[in-house]
């Protein structure tokens, strides 16, 4: 075991990260053993990312929202008002002015969203930060007062069909960035990841501060860039449908070949959507100033103000930070669901919060990490999927969701207890 | 002897009628420490925060290197390179000693936080005053109290404080975290550097300081040199209020 723990001291490799994928290996595993090799395979994995996408994308904003010491029960009633307006907009409103299918009409209907999912944020984060109001208020009072105000939106109604440029955000059939362009991606992260490593090992021996053994590092470096890698390869292995595969060749005018086209999958948009939030967010969070000041107010409060650090205007931007996450995965939610309900979002607020928990974030603030919210975020994804896959209904889910919860802090605790610092 | 660092004449300050602070003058040297004491709401606080600028005085002026200075805010007395140390210390515990030490200040390149930079700077200036401090990568909350203060006061140091003003900087600590402060407020003397520390318990900080100055009520009872008295002969200024006969100074 010390053997082991002094591999792990040397390749610095965060303990909490590796045991919890892990433990997500060992739940994927499980099912795919429950299920008759059901489990694992491209076309479950694609499905199962797509699922996650929309809670991964919240969770990232959530991260921060317990960082600094605070709550957002409301995420799922916003991204349910969102989902509605940005349907409304895109398919009653638009398509009168611009016409059925106009181009723009997605990229209006993304720039609403997040412009609405961003203004509840800062709404929000008024309340919090200059009036005082306690965040678990605020957010509770706008968890019940959105999704009123989701219903009033169309009386109820569901709103149907959305145009087809937007629901490709939403990764259906079509919504992927297809073969060749998924393995170029997967290429490009994982030369960034190389340089990034390489620039900042040869920085820390510049400034003569110590530095991974040179396996270690090529070590750490190689798993990294496995991940981009070997998750193009498992998308491009899923094959589209034939019915569908047939159908987009006759809209590109592709000749098909004897024997029927093959085409394959390939990275689905909102999983680049929630990379790319997730890199950019990342960044804020450890590479500059306003990261840096949000893990000081987690950590101490009045520390920070002392330091002339303005709290107030901090936490206001957490929040719109937090809504406009919440008005990308509206629209990543309902463009997956070709539609928007009333009840789009339901209980995403609770999913949220036990990805950003179950990925490391205390809610006694100070410390968390989006890595580790959006590993959440699967493992809980997993257990919804993977049970679904084995024909347990929703009520099951939900219990076993809540004991992986409960049992994932608990676990944590006494990791922290036995090794404190 | 040279100009005073710090000169606080005739300073004066009411809260609602009631006089926290009246007429008191007090002064500190270079390479000085000066403690200040008294009991809880004998006004050592009030005085102070009329320095680091949470305060502003009714009546007196403020004097720094012998010329007036007007002291609105804490960006202030900033300015005038005055530094606090609070007693909880202000640190972020979850944070490592480096961000501590640069927080609200961090260095940045092309927008993003220049971690090397300020790792370098954090390790000359703690390794100055702290040869033993090995801790840059740990989070503040696993630092000993005494590994606490060099950080809080290394920030001090390393925006050029001149002017250091610390509460209550052993109250919290045990013999061997109090002797490495100590031995940092040496350190902080031989640089040049003029130290108020204040307290309510005279053996925090008799032997630390060359002069000390005792308040009662809101009134100056008297500046003494510590070699010139005893420690009973201070406490008889601290709870009687009255002047050590032939000691003043």
């Amino acid at each position: 075991m010390s053997t082991v723990r002094g591999i792990f001291a040397r390749l610095e490799i965060d303990e909490r990260l590796l045991g919890m994928i892990l433990c997500l290996v060992g739940i994927w595993i499980g099912f795919h053993l429950l299920s008759d090799g059901r489990f694992i395979t491209p076309r479950n994995l694609y499905n199962l990312s797509l699922q996650t996408a929309s809670v991964a994308i919240m969770a990232i904003g959530m991260v921060l929202i317990i960082i600094i010491r605070q709550i957002d029960l409301s995420v799922g009633s916003m991204l349910g008002v969102t989902a509605m307006i940005v349907g409304v907009v895109q398919t009653f409103w638009l398509p009168q002015i611009l016409g059925g299918g106009h181009p723009m009409i997605m990229v209006i209907a993304v720039v609403c969203g997040i412009t609405i999912g961003a203004a509840l944020g800062g709404l929000n984060g008024l309340m919090i930060g200059y009036l005082g109001v306690p965040s678990f208020v605020v957010t509770l009072g706008g968890l019940l007062i959105w999704r009123g105000c989701a219903w009033w939106v169309t009386q109820g109604q569901t709103v149907a069909p959305l145009d087809e440029n937007f629901t490709l955000l939403g990764g259906g059939v079509y919504g992927t960035i297809g073969e060749t362009a998924s393995w170029i991606c997967a290429i490009l992260a994982a030369i960034v990841i190389a340089f990034a490593a390489h620039r900042r090992r040869r920085r820390h021996i510049s400034f003569g501060f110590p530095v991974r053994p040179a396996w270690a590092e090529i070590a750490v470096v190689a798993a990294q860039c496995a991940l981009p890698l070997g998750f193009a390869a498992v998308m491009n292995a899923y094959e589209m449908p034939a019915v569908a595969a047939q159908k987009l060749a006759e809209i590109k005018g592709w000749d098909i070949p004897e024997g029927g086209i093959h085409i394959f999958m390939g990275i689905p948009i909102p999983v680049l959507i929630l990379v790319a939030l997730a890199i950019s967010v990342s960044l804020l969070l450890n590479k500059t100033r306003f990261g840096r000041y949000v893990f000081a107010m987690g950590g101490n409060l009045e520390a920070a103000e002392r330091a002339g650090i303005n709290v107030k205007r901090m936490t206001v931007w957490v929040f719109i930070l937090m809504g406009a996450l919440v008005g990308i995965s509206a629209i990543v939610a309902s463009a997956r669901l070709q539609s928007a309900g009333n009840s789009i979002g339901q209980l995403d607020e609770l999913r949220v919060i036990a990805a950003a928990v179950i990925g490391g974030c205390t809610l006694a603030g100070g410390a968390g990490t989006i890595s580790g919210a959006i590993l959440g975020a699967v493992v809980i994804q997993s257990l919804q999927s993977g049970m679904s896959l084995l024909g347990y209904d929703a009520s099951l889910q939900n219990i076993f969701t809540g004991l992986v919860l409960v049992l994932a802090v608990y676990i944590d605790r006494l990791y922290q207890q036995r090794r404190p610092g | 002897m040279a100009t005073p660092l710090v000169e606080m004449r005739n300073i004066s300050i009411s809260f609602g009628g009631v006089r926290a602070v009246d007429d008191v003058s007090i002064d500190l040297y270079p390479g000085e420490v000066v403690g200040l004491l008294g009991h809880n709401g004998a006004g050592k606080s009030t005085l102070i925060k009329i320095l680091s600028g949470a305060y502003q005085a009714d009546k007196g002026e403020i004097l720094i290197d012998g010329k007036v200075a007007d002291i609105k805010s804490s960006r202030d007395a900033r300015d005038h390179r005055i530094e606090t140390i609070y007693q909880n210390l202000a640190l972020a515990d979850n944070l490592d000693a480096c961000a501590n030490l640069f927080l609200g200040r961090e260095i940045t390149s092309a927008g993003l936080l220049d971690e090397p930079a300020m790792e370098a700077a954090a390790r000359k200036v703690i390794g100055r005053l702290n040869p033993n401090f090995k801790k840059y990568h740990a989070p503040v909350s696993a630092l000993s109290g005494g590994q606490r203060q060099s950080v809080a006061i290394a920030r001090a140091v390393h925006f050029d404080a001149r002017i250091l003003i610390m509460d209550e900087p052993t109250a919290a600590l045990g013999v061997q975290e109090t002797k490495m402060v100590a031995e940092l407020i040496q350190q902080l003397k031989r640089e040049g550097i003029g130290i108020f520390l204040i307290s309510h318990d005279l053996h925090d900080v008799f032997d630390l300081s060359d002069r000390l100055s005792v308040m009662k009520n809101g009134k100056l009872v008297g500046t003494v040199r510590t070699e010139d008295v005893t420690k009973d002969d201070v406490l008889g200024m601290i709870i009687l209020g009255k002047q050590p006969g032939a000691a003043a100074a």
